[in-house]
């Protein structure tokens, strides 16, 4: 999938991976799609009550090796 | 949509409990929150300019595992079950456990209370502190962090009544 920017948030707990996207979310553009790599298993579901709360769209979640990308499209 | 408000209590001045206000703040703030934290007693002491007063006390606290942060795994997972009597005993005995538990903390990669408060005050969560605690304490303004507005109940519940979210820690 095509992104605008990449997060690296691997080796980063709660709350560190969704406070560091908000971050980065706001030196993109709307519609612009971010990139973010995570380690900790909480991530899933709270990138997903992210995104439901902020309005930003969560475009895909995928798990492997115990690695997690998720790709957020800015609102 | 009106913007969601969450007012945050914080009444605790350990490092273990100086977490969940911190958190829920910062988080909330990058859920779109106006937020604010109302500091008061020991709550106090984790807004205070030196940290080093945060600290962790195993003793009277039976829910907390002390466990080893090196060590091969199955160090690690071993639960040192020491009784109050020995703590209460042992000089320095909570020191030795908050060098654990920071410790613990950087292992597992959980930010420090210095980066999750400077990270409230980046997301423009209010910090309000307790003038009346302040002053029972002894404390002076100069104790604390920058960016601190100091104002009483009454100031609390301006926000507060309006807030969706208001939680006591």
């Amino acid at each position: 999938m095509n992104f605008d920017k990449e997060l690296d948030a691997r080796g980063l707990n709660c709350p560190l991976p969704i406070l560091r996207a908000k971050k980065t979310l706001g030196e993109l553009g709307g519609g612009q799609v971010l990139k973010i790599i995570a380690t900790d298993p909480g991530s899933v579901k709270d990138f997903a009550a992210f995104a439901k709360q902020t309005g930003n769209e969560l475009l895909s979640t995928a798990e492997a090796g115990g690695e997690y990308t998720f790709f957020i499209k800015k609102k | 949509m009106d913007q969601k408000k969450l007012a945050i209590i914080a009444t605790k001045g350990t490092l273990d409990w100086a977490y969940p206000p911190l958190i829920l703040a910062s988080t909330a703030a990058a859920l779109g929150y106006e937020t604010q934290i109302f500091f008061t007693f020991y709550g106090l002491q984790m807004v205070r300019k030196d940290l080093s007063v945060l600290k962790v006390s195993p003793l009277g606290n039976p829910g907390m595992p002390m466990k080893m942060p090196f060590g091969p795994k199955w160090f690690k997972g071993i639960n040192w079950n020491i009784p109050n009597a020995v703590q209460s005993l042992v000089p320095g005995f909570e020191s030795f456990a908050t060098v654990l538990m920071k410790q613990t903390i950087k292992n597992n990669g959980v930010a420090t209370i210095a980066e999750l408060r400077s990270l409230c005050q980046e997301a423009e969560v209010k910090f309000i502190a307790c003038q009346m605690t302040v002053e029972l304490f002894g404390f002076d303004h100069s104790d604390f962090i920058d960016g601190m507005e100091y104002g009483g109940a009454a100031t609390f519940f301006e926000f507060a009544g309006e807030s969706d979210v208001c939680l006591f820690i």
